[in-house]
Protein backbone atom coordinates (compact mmCIF):
# COMPACT_ATOMS: atom_id res chain seq x y z
CA UNK A 1 0.00 0.00 0.00
CA UNK A 2 1.31 3.25 -1.13
CA UNK A 3 1.29 5.89 1.90
CA UNK A 4 -0.39 9.45 1.31
CA UNK A 5 2.89 11.35 1.22
CA UNK A 6 4.48 9.26 -1.44
CA UNK A 7 1.88 10.38 -3.84
CA UNK A 8 1.99 13.98 -2.75
CA UNK A 9 5.91 14.08 -2.81
CA UNK A 10 5.57 12.88 -6.25
CA UNK A 11 2.90 15.87 -6.95
CA UNK A 12 6.04 18.35 -5.56
CA UNK A 13 8.30 17.15 -7.37
CA UNK A 14 6.51 17.13 -10.84
CA UNK A 15 5.18 20.60 -10.44
CA UNK A 16 9.01 21.71 -9.12
CA UNK A 17 10.13 20.18 -12.47
CA UNK A 18 7.61 22.70 -14.14
CA UNK A 19 8.16 25.81 -12.34
CA UNK A 20 11.73 25.33 -13.19
CA UNK A 21 11.12 24.80 -16.66
CA UNK A 22 8.72 27.72 -16.54
CA UNK A 23 11.79 30.10 -14.93
CA UNK A 24 14.85 28.81 -16.96
CA UNK A 25 13.54 28.39 -20.80
CA UNK A 26 12.97 31.45 -23.51
CA UNK A 27 10.54 29.10 -26.08
CA UNK A 28 7.02 30.19 -25.39
CA UNK A 29 5.65 26.62 -26.87
CA UNK A 30 8.18 24.92 -23.68
CA UNK A 31 6.72 27.11 -21.25
CA UNK A 32 3.22 26.47 -22.24
CA UNK A 33 4.21 22.63 -21.75
CA UNK A 34 5.66 23.27 -18.65
CA UNK A 35 2.13 25.01 -17.28
CA UNK A 36 0.75 22.13 -18.29
CA UNK A 37 2.98 19.88 -16.20
CA UNK A 38 2.10 22.12 -13.47
CA UNK A 39 -1.42 21.45 -13.45
CA UNK A 40 -0.93 17.49 -13.82
CA UNK A 41 1.06 17.73 -10.59
CA UNK A 42 -2.01 19.40 -9.41
CA UNK A 43 -4.35 17.05 -10.58
CA UNK A 44 -2.60 13.93 -8.79
CA UNK A 45 -2.60 15.99 -5.39
CA UNK A 46 -6.30 16.09 -5.73
CA UNK A 47 -6.46 12.53 -6.87
CA UNK A 48 -4.98 10.95 -4.02
CA UNK A 49 -6.48 13.33 -1.36
CA UNK A 50 -9.75 12.36 -2.72
CA UNK A 51 -8.46 8.68 -2.82
CA UNK A 52 -7.63 9.05 0.78
CA UNK A 53 -10.48 10.46 1.93
CA UNK A 54 -12.53 8.77 0.51
CA UNK A 55 -14.57 11.17 -1.42
CA UNK A 56 -15.44 11.53 -4.97
CA UNK A 57 -15.32 15.34 -4.84
CA UNK A 58 -11.90 15.45 -6.22
CA UNK A 59 -12.62 13.98 -9.50
CA UNK A 60 -14.56 16.95 -10.23
CA UNK A 61 -12.42 19.05 -9.59
CA UNK A 62 -9.81 17.50 -11.52
CA UNK A 63 -12.20 17.16 -14.14
CA UNK A 64 -13.05 20.85 -14.39
CA UNK A 65 -8.65 21.58 -14.64
CA UNK A 66 -8.92 19.27 -17.20
CA UNK A 67 -11.38 21.27 -19.28
CA UNK A 68 -9.74 24.74 -17.99
CA UNK A 69 -6.19 23.16 -19.29
CA UNK A 70 -7.80 22.35 -22.73
CA UNK A 71 -9.57 25.69 -23.25
CA UNK A 72 -6.28 27.72 -21.94
CA UNK A 73 -3.94 25.54 -24.41
CA UNK A 74 -6.25 26.52 -27.66
CA UNK A 75 -6.50 29.99 -27.09
CA UNK A 76 -2.93 30.01 -26.20
CA UNK A 77 -1.65 28.57 -28.77
CA UNK A 78 -4.08 31.04 -31.16
CA UNK A 79 -2.50 33.75 -29.00
CA UNK A 80 1.25 32.18 -29.88
CA UNK A 81 0.49 32.08 -33.68
CA UNK A 82 -0.76 35.26 -33.67
CA UNK A 83 2.33 36.76 -31.91
CA UNK A 84 4.54 34.82 -34.41
CA UNK A 85 2.60 36.53 -36.96
CA UNK A 86 3.44 40.01 -35.83
CA UNK A 87 6.95 39.17 -34.65
CA UNK A 88 8.40 36.17 -36.31
CA UNK A 89 9.65 35.48 -32.96
CA UNK A 90 8.70 32.72 -29.92
CA UNK A 91 11.42 33.89 -27.54
CA UNK A 92 10.17 35.67 -24.39
CA UNK A 93 12.71 37.94 -24.32
CA UNK A 94 11.76 39.50 -27.83
CA UNK A 95 8.40 39.95 -26.83
CA UNK A 96 7.92 43.06 -24.44
CA UNK A 97 4.62 44.98 -25.85
CA UNK A 98 4.09 46.36 -22.74
CA UNK A 99 7.05 47.27 -21.94
CA UNK A 100 6.62 50.54 -23.26
CA UNK B 1 2.58 -5.12 -5.90
CA UNK B 2 1.04 -1.64 -5.89
CA UNK B 3 4.61 -0.21 -4.20
CA UNK B 4 6.39 -1.69 -7.25
CA UNK B 5 4.35 -0.01 -9.83
CA UNK B 6 4.39 3.61 -8.25
CA UNK B 7 8.14 3.26 -8.41
CA UNK B 8 8.20 2.88 -11.95
CA UNK B 9 5.72 5.58 -12.72
CA UNK B 10 6.57 8.03 -10.39
CA UNK B 11 10.15 7.26 -11.42
CA UNK B 12 9.04 7.47 -15.57
CA UNK B 13 7.40 10.47 -14.59
CA UNK B 14 10.03 12.37 -12.68
CA UNK B 15 12.32 11.17 -15.71
CA UNK B 16 10.49 11.96 -18.35
CA UNK B 17 9.27 15.47 -17.10
CA UNK B 18 13.09 16.21 -16.56
CA UNK B 19 13.91 15.36 -20.12
CA UNK B 20 11.17 17.76 -21.52
CA UNK B 21 12.31 20.80 -19.55
CA UNK B 22 16.10 20.13 -20.60
CA UNK B 23 15.32 19.14 -24.33
CA UNK B 24 16.37 21.72 -26.67
CA UNK B 25 14.22 20.74 -29.94
CA UNK B 26 10.07 21.70 -29.10
CA UNK B 27 9.15 18.35 -30.58
CA UNK B 28 10.86 16.25 -28.17
CA UNK B 29 9.82 18.03 -25.74
CA UNK B 30 6.23 17.25 -26.31
CA UNK B 31 6.86 13.78 -26.87
CA UNK B 32 8.07 13.90 -23.19
CA UNK B 33 5.39 15.63 -22.14
CA UNK B 34 3.18 13.00 -24.00
CA UNK B 35 5.19 10.18 -21.96
CA UNK B 36 4.32 11.92 -19.03
CA UNK B 37 0.42 12.39 -19.61
CA UNK B 38 0.84 8.45 -19.53
CA UNK B 39 2.66 7.74 -17.05
CA UNK B 40 0.52 9.86 -14.63
CA UNK B 41 -2.61 8.02 -16.09
CA UNK B 42 -1.04 4.48 -14.56
CA UNK B 43 -0.61 6.52 -11.09
CA UNK B 44 -4.57 7.57 -11.40
CA UNK B 45 -5.35 3.93 -12.41
CA UNK B 46 -3.23 3.12 -9.14
CA UNK B 47 -5.37 5.59 -7.08
CA UNK B 48 -8.37 3.95 -8.11
CA UNK B 49 -9.18 7.31 -10.99
CA UNK B 50 -10.40 4.99 -13.58
CA UNK B 51 -12.52 7.07 -16.06
CA UNK B 52 -10.01 10.11 -14.88
CA UNK B 53 -7.14 7.68 -16.27
CA UNK B 54 -8.78 7.02 -19.61
CA UNK B 55 -9.70 11.29 -19.70
CA UNK B 56 -5.87 11.94 -19.10
CA UNK B 57 -4.69 9.76 -22.18
CA UNK B 58 -7.63 10.78 -24.47
CA UNK B 59 -8.19 14.83 -23.69
CA UNK B 60 -4.47 15.14 -22.48
CA UNK B 61 -1.90 13.05 -24.31
CA UNK B 62 -4.52 12.88 -27.52
CA UNK B 63 -6.31 16.38 -27.69
CA UNK B 64 -4.41 19.13 -26.34
CA UNK B 65 -0.46 17.74 -27.44
CA UNK B 66 -1.93 17.02 -30.94
CA UNK B 67 -2.94 20.89 -30.59
CA UNK B 68 0.79 21.62 -29.75
CA UNK B 69 2.26 19.26 -32.16
CA UNK B 70 0.33 21.41 -35.17
CA UNK B 71 1.25 24.73 -33.47
CA UNK B 72 5.10 23.13 -33.03
CA UNK B 73 4.33 22.51 -37.41
CA UNK B 74 2.95 25.20 -38.17
CA UNK B 75 5.64 27.79 -36.63
CA UNK B 76 8.67 25.66 -38.01
CA UNK B 77 10.99 28.33 -35.76
CA UNK B 78 14.40 27.63 -36.13
CA UNK B 79 16.35 29.71 -33.88
CA UNK B 80 18.85 29.46 -31.22
CA UNK B 81 17.05 29.75 -27.60
CA UNK B 82 19.00 32.65 -26.52
CA UNK B 83 21.38 31.81 -23.17
CA UNK B 84 19.65 33.23 -20.12
CA UNK B 85 22.99 34.66 -18.18
CA UNK B 86 24.37 31.95 -15.94
CA UNK B 87 24.01 33.78 -12.64
CA UNK B 88 20.26 34.96 -13.50
CA UNK B 89 19.74 30.74 -13.73
CA UNK B 90 21.41 30.25 -10.75
CA UNK B 91 19.13 32.46 -8.99
CA UNK B 92 15.88 31.55 -10.29
CA UNK B 93 16.66 27.57 -10.14
CA UNK B 94 17.81 28.25 -6.35
CA UNK B 95 14.87 30.28 -5.56
CA UNK B 96 12.97 27.04 -7.26
CA UNK B 97 14.44 24.77 -5.68
CA UNK B 98 14.29 26.80 -2.00
CA UNK B 99 10.36 26.43 -3.00
CA UNK B 100 10.02 22.78 -4.06
CA UNK B 101 11.69 21.53 -0.95
CA UNK B 102 9.36 23.40 1.14
CA UNK B 103 6.26 21.72 -0.80
CA UNK B 104 8.35 18.52 -0.69
CA UNK B 105 8.42 18.97 3.11
CA UNK B 106 4.86 20.02 3.55
CA UNK B 107 4.19 16.90 1.25
CA UNK B 108 6.03 14.57 4.12
CA UNK B 109 4.24 16.26 6.76
CA UNK B 110 0.89 15.96 5.62
CA UNK B 111 -1.59 13.92 7.46
CA UNK B 112 -5.09 13.33 7.05
CA UNK B 113 -8.14 13.69 10.03
CA UNK B 114 -9.74 10.24 10.37
CA UNK B 115 -12.80 12.10 11.16
CA UNK B 116 -12.92 13.58 7.76
CA UNK B 117 -13.18 10.38 5.85
CA UNK B 118 -16.49 9.38 4.24
CA UNK B 119 -17.99 6.09 3.95
CA UNK B 120 -17.61 4.21 0.68
CA UNK B 121 -21.01 4.23 -1.55
CA UNK B 122 -22.11 0.54 -1.86
CA UNK B 123 -24.21 0.55 -5.08
CA UNK B 124 -21.44 3.26 -6.99
CA UNK B 125 -17.77 1.99 -6.31
CA UNK B 126 -15.28 4.88 -5.91
CA UNK B 127 -14.05 6.56 -9.01
CA UNK B 128 -15.96 4.44 -11.70
CA UNK B 129 -17.71 5.99 -14.55
CA UNK B 130 -20.62 5.56 -12.86
CA UNK B 131 -20.34 6.70 -10.02
CA UNK B 132 -18.08 10.24 -11.05
CA UNK B 133 -21.12 10.50 -13.73
CA UNK B 134 -23.72 10.38 -11.16
CA UNK B 135 -21.79 13.28 -8.98
CA UNK B 136 -21.72 15.13 -12.20
CA UNK B 137 -25.23 15.22 -13.33
CA UNK B 138 -26.47 15.58 -9.53
CA UNK B 139 -24.10 17.49 -7.00
CA UNK B 140 -22.08 19.65 -9.91
CA UNK B 141 -24.54 20.11 -12.60
CA UNK B 142 -24.00 24.02 -12.79
CA UNK B 143 -20.33 23.75 -12.88
CA UNK B 144 -20.99 20.99 -15.37
CA UNK B 145 -22.50 22.98 -17.87
CA UNK B 146 -20.51 26.65 -17.02
CA UNK B 147 -17.19 24.09 -18.46
CA UNK B 148 -19.17 23.40 -21.76
CA UNK B 149 -20.04 27.29 -21.68
CA UNK B 150 -16.13 27.68 -21.07
CA UNK B 151 -15.28 25.57 -24.15
CA UNK B 152 -18.03 27.23 -26.36
CA UNK B 153 -15.79 30.98 -25.52
CA UNK B 154 -12.41 29.22 -26.06
CA UNK B 155 -13.44 27.69 -29.57
CA UNK B 156 -14.87 31.04 -30.63
CA UNK B 157 -11.42 32.98 -28.87
CA UNK B 158 -9.32 30.47 -30.47
CA UNK B 159 -10.84 31.12 -34.43
CA UNK B 160 -11.09 34.85 -34.00
CA UNK B 161 -7.59 34.87 -32.54
CA UNK B 162 -5.17 32.98 -34.85
CA UNK B 163 -7.54 33.52 -38.12
CA UNK B 164 -5.58 35.48 -40.73
CA UNK B 165 -7.70 38.83 -41.18
CA UNK B 166 -8.43 39.68 -44.84
CA UNK B 167 -8.10 43.83 -44.33
CA UNK B 168 -5.05 43.13 -42.64
CA UNK B 169 -2.54 40.92 -45.33
CA UNK B 170 -1.01 43.81 -47.14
Amino acid sequence: MVSLNSYLILGAILFSIGAVGVFTRRNVLIIYMCIELMLNAVNLTFLSFSKFLNDMNGHVFVFMIMTVAAAEAAVGLAIIISLFRNKATINVDDINLSKG
Amino acid sequence: MQLLMFYIFGLGAVLSATLMVTNIKPVTAAMNLVLTMFFLAGIYVLLDAHLLAALQIIVYAGAVMVLFLFVILLLNVHEKEGATSRRKVMIQFGSVAIVGSLFITMATLAEIDPSLIKAGDVANPFGTTKAVGRLLFTDFLLPFEVASFLLLAAIVGAVILAKRRIDDSK
